[in-house]
């Protein structure tokens, strides 16, 4: 309200000089709404809906908080490795702290002929020529994995993949959400009954053991890289957007009723122009709620395999792969270092996409007053 | 209602035969090879004799698993349906037992660790919604969105770790998983009944504090609605008390979208936390499933996802059919 105040002022003193005599009344009528502008007929400006969206959008100090956490995980993962002296492809760390690896003595008992006994050990020494399992230290802000790779690094290299996931799952979604949905509330009868059993079925599929399954499938065909990924998209995309489109058909079948369509019927529009031009538009605000949203679970989800163990490729970092360290009793209780930051990340990036598409949500209502 | 009702129904039965042709299709994309050797590894030690080339080939036969080709998992899928129409959901590979016995042995633990923390959910959620709702944009409502905000947001998986980490590893004030400790023989039963309790504390607080901010912001957008409708304004004009409106008119009337999602909720009592289960290492039905998964027990895979989405389409059919018992001025119909 300050800043509003000091707006209107300003633009009444310049308004003062020309128009001495309104002013006093115009003072109490403009304090109430929102002007600027230079001269008389300038200065009634009304907000576009969309400009109202974003004033409220940005006053909401959560979706700030939210925003600018998305941008620095961005910053963090796309442009933080570019700094890094480790991450080239085998940025593996040469060791320095020559500590020597020795094996367990084995014990190794004979007899000779004469009768006497004698034991003999075994002990293998090794200096290691990668820094495995490191310390905190300046060089390597969270120490080093077990295959001598700088765990930071890691970090920034796994939150690339992690995001982008999310934002290629969500939009593939979005994309067939859009379409069949669209399809379903525009025509109705059998298209719209078709779609929304299929998009009854997928509702009734468990997420996690069809992930399950296809981890177990992708071991079973031996396949460990990075298509793993690729197949995790496939999968994700392919059971994530019945609800997308559900959303989509319900809001269609609402819209569709409205006189507005009725005069793009009357001015002879083609469907594809009434569907695309006239319907998604107004059905854009939910589904930029719902995709914000939907990024985080996917980021949840891609997580949550990664934990299990199950969809992330042997070599290639991500969150999820990192946080997998949490289930081995040696990293879940000795090195913290290598479970909580991806931790902390992943949950980050979830909190901040909720914020956001709930500040939005907050934002896209008109009857927010706020 | 009865016609709805059976509608309804009838379209419940379509979704479940969709959800199984799904499902015994993509378990199928699994090579038979590899579920050979599952298989070999549930027969036991017997092998390289004859008998037990015959017994695995038969075995193939028996879950249709012998022909690969299109045609031949046609017919293993119509077997698998024929048998599971007669409630016979065939041996598990791994536990070697018939899966509705392992599914139902297993399923006790998860309800009760479910509904517990169910219940504690509801006692702390829903007089704090309303609290929240009733002093919108309040210093509480502040801080409370913020807080289930975070809590919806904290992977199961990590806050979990987080706590084991901190709770059982370093304060060694819980344990770190499973069910029982090693007890003498003669423990008494209420010694053991305490000492599941113990173990059970941090696995109910993980998904109590997890699950409680969806339903605590439930609460509070429909009381926000509630306190916005016309009768609340009239019980205020004929001058109750701030409390009585709150406690008599808001309470109850927010209770009815309340209790029809806790309908949709009931059913998913039965399924079992996954990840919850297999953190902390309890043998419910979530752990079990999730061992079985990973190896490919295909009897196991279909018998379990069909009961969760069994779950599932009850649970849905339960939330609708609530909305008509609860609110007088919904009609179901058409």
């Amino acid at each position: 309200m300050e800043k509003k105040k000091d707006l209107v002022e300003e633009t009444l003193e310049e308004t003062l000089d020309s128009v001495a005599p309104t002013a006093e009344t115009a003072e109490e009528t403009l304090s109430e709404e929102e002007l600027h502008g230079e001269s008389l007929t300038d200065r009634v400006k009304v907000l576009s809906p969309g400009q109202m969206v974003m004033k409220r959008f940005f006053r909401s100090k959560l979706s700030m908080v939210g925003l600018v956490t998305i941008i620095v995980l961005f910053l963090f993962s796309f442009i933080g490795p570019l700094f890094s002296p480790w991450a080239g492809n085998d940025g593996k760390v040469p060791d320095t702290e020559n500590i020597k690896n020795i094996m367990l003595p084995i014990e190794i008992e004979y007899v000779t002929e004469d009768g006497e006994v004698y034991t003999a050990y075994t002990i293998t020494e090794s200096t290691p020529t990668v820094n495995k399992e490191g310390d905190i230290s300046f060089d390597h802000w969270l120490g080093t994995d077990e295959n001598g790779w700088d765990l930071f690094t890691r970090l920034m290299l796994g939150g690339r993949i992690s995001l982008t996931i999310g934002f290629i799952v969500i939009f593939l979604e979005t994309i067939i959400g859009v379409c069949l949905g669209g399809l379903a509330g525009y025509f109705g009868g059998w298209v719209d009954q078709l779609i929304m059993r299929i998009v009854d079925i997928l509702s009734c599929i468990p997420t996690l053991p069809i992930m399950l399954i296809l981890s177990a499938t992708l071991t079973a065909y031996e396949i460990y890289d990075i298509t793993r990924l690729y197949y995790l998209m496939i999968i994700l995309t392919l059971f994530g957007w019945a609800g997308i489109a559900r959303l989509v058909r319900g809001q269609i079948l609402s819209l569709r009723e409205q006189e507005f369509m009725l005069a793009a019927k009357c001015s002879g529009l083609s469907t594809g122009r009434k569907i695309f031009k006239h319907l998604l538009p107004n059905v854009l605000p939910q589904l930029i709620v719902s995709m914000t949203l939907g990024l985080g679970s996917i980021i949840l989800t891609e997580a949550t395999l990664g934990y299990l163990g199950l969809v992330a490729p042997l070599g290639t970092a991500t969150w999820g792969a990192m946080i997998n360290y949490a289930t081995k009793d040696r990293y879940l209780t000795g090195f913290p270092n290598f479970w909580v930051p991806p931790g902390i990340c992943i949950t980050l990036a979830i909190l901040a996409f909720n914020f956001v598409g709930d500040g939005l949500r907050d934002a896209f209502d008109p009857k927010m007053k706020r | 209602m009865v016609k709805y009702c059976i509608k309804r129904i009838l379209l419940s039965l379509l979704i479940l035969f969709g959800v199984s042709v799904i499902l015994y299709f993509l378990v199928r994309c699994m090579p038979v090879s590899y579920l050979e050797q599952k298989l070999a590894s549930s027969l036991g030690s017997s092998g390289g004799d004859v008998s037990f080339e015959q017994r695995l080939q038969e075995l193939k036969e028996y879950y249709g698993l012998a022909d690969d080709s299109f045609w031949g998992i046609c017919k293993g899928y119509w077997d698998w349906l024929m048998k599971f129409l007669q409630g016979d959901m065939g041996v598990s590979f791994k536990y070697n037992r018939p899966v509705e016995e392992v599914i139902f042995e297993n399923m006790g633990i998860s309800f009760a660790i479910s509904f517990v923390s169910l219940i504690l959910q509801l006692i702390i959620a829903v007089p704090l919604g309303i609290k929240c709702a009733c002093n919108q944009y309040g210093k509480l409502d502040y801080i409370v969105t913020v807080l289930t905000m975070i809590g919806i947001s904290f992977p199961t998986f990590f806050f979990g770790s987080i706590m084991i980490k901190v709770f059982a590893v370093d304060l060694g004030w819980f344990e770190i998983g499973g069910l029982h400790s090693n007890l003498p023989v003669n423990a008494t039963d209420w010694t053991r009944f305490w000492d599941m309790m113990w173990h059970l504390v941090l696995p109910m607080f993980v998904l109590v504090i997890l699950n409680i901010g969806s339903m605590m912001r439930y609460t509070r957008t429909n009381t926000l609605e509630v306190l916005n409708a016309d009768y609340i304004r009239t019980a205020r004009a004929k001058g109750l008390s701030e409390n009585k409106v709150v406690y008599k008119h808001v309470f109850r009337n927010t209770l009815i979208p309340l209790v029809t999602t806790l309908a949709g909720i009931l059913p998913g009592l039965f399924g079992g936390s996954m990840i919850t289960e297999t953190i902390f290492s309890i043998p419910g039905i979530g752990n079990i499933a999730y061992s079985a998964l990973r190896e490919g027990d295909i009897p196991f895979i279909m018998g379990y996802n069909m009961f969760i989405a069994v779950l599932t389409v009850i649970g849905i059919l339960l939330t609708d059919l609530m909305y008509a018992v609860v609110d007088p001025r919904v009609k179901l119909g058409k």
